[in-house]
């Protein structure tokens, strides 16, 4: 059974260190089994969220050799046996202990995105869509919460001073989402451009890129919400939407 | 009131669990005008519900207009048996067509059919197609919806807080006392009523499909509180896990795979669920391979595929085909989709199957079959409820979802579990926020009690040299796989309680290290006294149930025995004892027997 060194972050807010173990990794292992029987075998206190150990859950997130994951879906076979791997939380959010981050930020967030208003129902009382209609918007409720757009995301990782005037990746999707929904009838451009900050994304793709469920956020969602914004600047374009359907579904 | 020294909170009603019937009791709570506090284990939106993934079993009639839900009852009564809480199934069969619309007007967004309708898939037990879904990942859909919606109703969520002990004044409940797990402080909940929604008990086994969350903390927390449970033998394995690589083992792997076309097979090819069509089911099930082909396109002239068994019996003749030598080579059996159906219809119907199989196995489901074993996925026993309103036997207490005992009976169908939360969290906010607007006299907390269950989680701390938390929860995961399992016997059943009792001794030693801020050591040691208490209690009834039924197979009484077919097993704790009884089932009314007599 090959044996690897983890190289994993202990501490709280006032200090911490990254702390080598030496665990060894059977067949098929991904990287919170490691956790796991560290916390089994040598560090009992070793603070980890996770709850599905599947990838549908969006709990595990953490940043493993760097790289913002989520270590339920991170294999063991991806790394040499001589290497230390380097498991880290989050960094973007506040730390409570270990591998743990405090990630408050985004249940605000969620609070602050104005909800569906629903249309009026057909004449038996409920509703029609047509599959084509929502596919789009299937693909951003595949979202698993884990964070990683936000953890990832230049506008928040290091500037703080940015955390309250922009909602970030997650919920720049949830805000598509619900813009492109079939049955709402609610206006939240204004809401995209104030509140939520969608003009301050600058299009680098990262919250893409680390995306376990390959959501195409900057393309189908955040694109679209910045010519929604856009669009609601310019008096003509204004108009003819106006004139046309306001949930014309973007390319 | 001599509870300054602890945070506390007071709502009229309290939601402990945030998975489908908790957020959707807090719902109706708060739509009744009251004010109510849901308390989460975990974060918002990572209850267990996230990982289902099948569907909703609700008639519709979307897909098969002959669907009502005379059908879903019938089908969700005889799933179970004829063990279930008639009144349950009717109530759950009825409202939950509503429930799911309900969902869509809150955003959720189903897969349609090509009229612009919610579809609906085939799931074991069902007549007809009566899932509604979203490809294979509908408990996120559900748990979304209901979050996003929930977030905006008023409602205080308290998140990663675990709930230790319900508080009583009296014979009526009257709060709960817990810690929140980032920083290990003890809270107090003064409550009119309390509505537990924790879910199941799946932590007790090594093999599960559940996570760290499942250790029957609603079950044990009503017991603890003077509550009755019932059918606490009935613990459903789910058929179909994952059974490689070892770290995987037992995730779970949805029955919408067969629902869409897999089959199972043994090592040598044949589709051996032919082999094991039980009496009960003949008259409905395909006995040869071309007619259970022909059923998933024509429902009408034909009869269902074996593959489609309910629970309880596929996983039952998986196990045989195993022991039997026709196992795969890690130990299950194959299911395979990739010979019947297109690799994009695959992908499009069951798009985490495929990234779960690629990403954690290595195998491609649009090519080859998967390996599949049982796993352990529910619990159909638990808290006794009256079947309108939901409340335990104990005033001020309610429960709903997977903690509620009596709506699957011996077995529970796919589908009817995502209906369940809904039809029956709907109730018990409802009924929750009337109690507690009825509620008379002052809402008491005795500050001994709190005091009592402050100590009480803080003791692991105490013990320098005990044992390791993590130790003992293997031990009894060990234990309960191998002599609690899928097949029984009163030796082993005898031998489980035997060595339970030695776990329950060595959990008054368990230690935690370190500090009590984010500590899971801690959790896990405090986690043991409900797994220990919910696994007792499924020991002790499983060993007084001298049948097979459902989720309960005995090797030493193999038949359905219809003495047995009348009661229920009830557990209660009495003077810190537990004590069995069996009584009667509630009796179903004429009318709704006729539903059996009609059809084969």
């Amino acid at each position: 059974m090959p044996t690897f060194t983890l190289r994993v972050f202990r501490g709280d807010p006032t200090r911490g260190e990254f702390k080598d173990y030496r665990v060894e990794a059977e067949e098929g292992m991904v990287v919170l089994d490691v956790i796991h029987r560290l916390q089994a075998t040598q560090a009992t206190d070793l603070a980890v969220r996770w709850n599905c150990k599947a990838g549908k859950c969006g709990s595990c997130s953490a940043e493993i050799d760097g790289q913002p994951r989520l270590m339920c879906m991170t294999r063991m076979d991806l790394f040499a046996e001589g290497e230390p791997i380097t498991v880290a939380p989050i960094r973007a959010f506040p730390l409570i202990r270990d591998l743990v981050t405090d990630v408050g930020f985004n249940f605000e967030k969620a609070k602050t995105i104005p909800p569906l208003r629903l249309k009026p129902p057909e004449p038996d009382g409920t509703y029609r869509m047509m599959q084509e209609d929502i596919d789009r918007i299937q693909e951003f409720h595949k979202c698993i919460e884990c964070f990683l757009c936000q953890d990832v995301c230049h506008v928040i990782r290091d500037h703080e001073e940015n955390k309250p005037a922009f909602a970030g990746p997650r919920f720049f999707i949830k805000l598509a989402s619900l813009e492109m929904h079939p049955l709402d009838t609610r206006d939240r451009t204004a809401f995209g451009r104030t509140t939520a900050g969608v003009g301050l994304c600058n299009i680098t793709k990262c919250c893409t890129e680390v995306c376990p469920e390959g959501i195409h956020i900057t393309d189908n969602a955040i694109i679209p919400l910045k010519e929604r914004v856009a669009d609601s600047l310019d008096p003509i374009v204004w108009l003819l939407r106006k004139f046309r359907s306001q949930k014309t579904q973007p390319v | 009131m001599a509870n300054a020294d602890y945070e506390t909170h007071e709502h009229d009603v309290v939601v402990i669990g945030a998975g489908g019937a908790g957020l959707r009791a807090a719902i109706e709570a708060a739509a009744q005008g009251v004010s109510v506090g849901l308390i989460c284990k975990s974060l918002l939106g990572k209850a267990h519900t996230v990982m289902a993934e099948g569907g909703i079993a609700a008639a519709l009639g979307n897909v098969w207009p002959e669907d009502t839900w005379q059908v879903h009852f019938r089908d969700t009564m005889r799933g179970g048996k004829m063990l279930n809480n008639w009144r349950m199934a009717q109530l759950h069969a009825q409202e939950a067509p509503e429930r799911v619309l309900e969902l869509e007007r809150w955003g959720a967004l189903f897969d349609r059919t090509k009229d612009g309708r919610i579809l609906q898939r085939d799931f074991g037990g069902h007549r007809y197609a009566r899932l509604a879904h979203v490809g294979d990942r509908t408990g996120l859909e559900m748990i979304r919806t209901l979050q996003y919606h929930g977030i905006h109703q008023g409602i205080d969520v308290y998140m990663e807080c675990t709930i230790a002990r319900l508080l009583k004044d009296g014979e009526r409940v009257s709060g709960a006392v817990g810690y929140w797990r980032p920083h290990g402080k003890v809270v107090l909940f003064k409550a009119k009523a309390v509505v537990l929604a924790t879910g199941g008990i799946g932590k007790a086994w090594k093999i599960t499909s559940n996570s760290w969350e499942y250790t029957g903390d609603g079950h044990a927390l009503a017991l603890w509180a003077g509550a009755d449970l019932i059918d606490m033998e009935f613990v459903q394995f789910h058929p179909t896990g994952m059974v490689w690589p070892p770290s995987v083992r037992g995730i779970l792997v949805t029955e919408g795979v067969r629902g869409d076309g897999g089959m199972l097979k043994n090592n040598k090819g044949e589709r051996f669920m032919f082999n094991y069509i039980p009496e009960f089911f003949k008259g409905e099930t395909a006995d040869n391979e071309d007619e259970a082909d022909r059923w998933y396109d024509d429902k009408k002239s034909n009869r269902r595929t074996p593959d489609l068994l309910p629970r309880d019996e596929v996983a039952r003749a998986i196990n045989a085909e195993m022991k039997a030598g026709r196992g795969s080579p890690h130990g299950g059996v194959y299911l395979d989709i990739a010979s019947r159906r297109p690799a994009d219809y695959i992908r499009r119907r069951l798009p985490s199957m495929y990234h779960q199989f690629k990403e954690l196995a290595g195998v491609d489901i649009t090519k080859e079959p998967m390996e599949v074993g049982p796993t352990c996925h529910y619990v159909m026993g638990g808290v006794r409820v009256d079947a309108d309103s939901t409340a335990a036997t104990v005033p001020g207490l309610f429960a709903a979802g997977e903690v509620a005992g009596g709506m699957h009976g011996s077995n529970r169908l796919g589908g009817n579990s995502l209906s369940d939360l809904l039809v029956f969290g709907r109730r018990a906010g409802l009924h929750a926020a009337l109690y507690a607007k009825d509620f008379g006299g002052p809402l008491t907390v005795d500050a001994g009690q709190v005091e009592a269950v402050a100590r009480e989680v803080l003791e692991p701390f105490s013990r320098a040299g005990g044992e390791n938390p993590y130790a003992i929860q293997a031990d009894l995961q060990e234990t309960m796989q191998s002599l609690v399992g899928l097949i029984r016997s009163e030796r082993e059943l005898t031998e489980a309680l035997r060595k339970i009792e030695t776990l329950k001794a060595r959990a008054k030693r368990v230690r935690a290290e370190g500090a009590r801020t984010y500590n899971p050591g801690w959790h896990t040691a405090l986690d043991l006294r409900s797994l220990l208490a919910v696994a007792e209690c499924c020991a002790m009834a499983a060993l007084e149930r001298k049948e097979s039924r459902g989720g309960h197979t005995r090797d030493d009484h193999p038949y359905t025995d219809d003495q047995w077919g009348r009661v229920n097993v009830v557990l209660r704790l009495r003077d810190g004892a537990l004590q069995l009884s069996r009584e009667p089932l509630p009796e179903m009314p004429a009318e709704l027997r006729a539903l059996f007599q009609e059809r084969k």
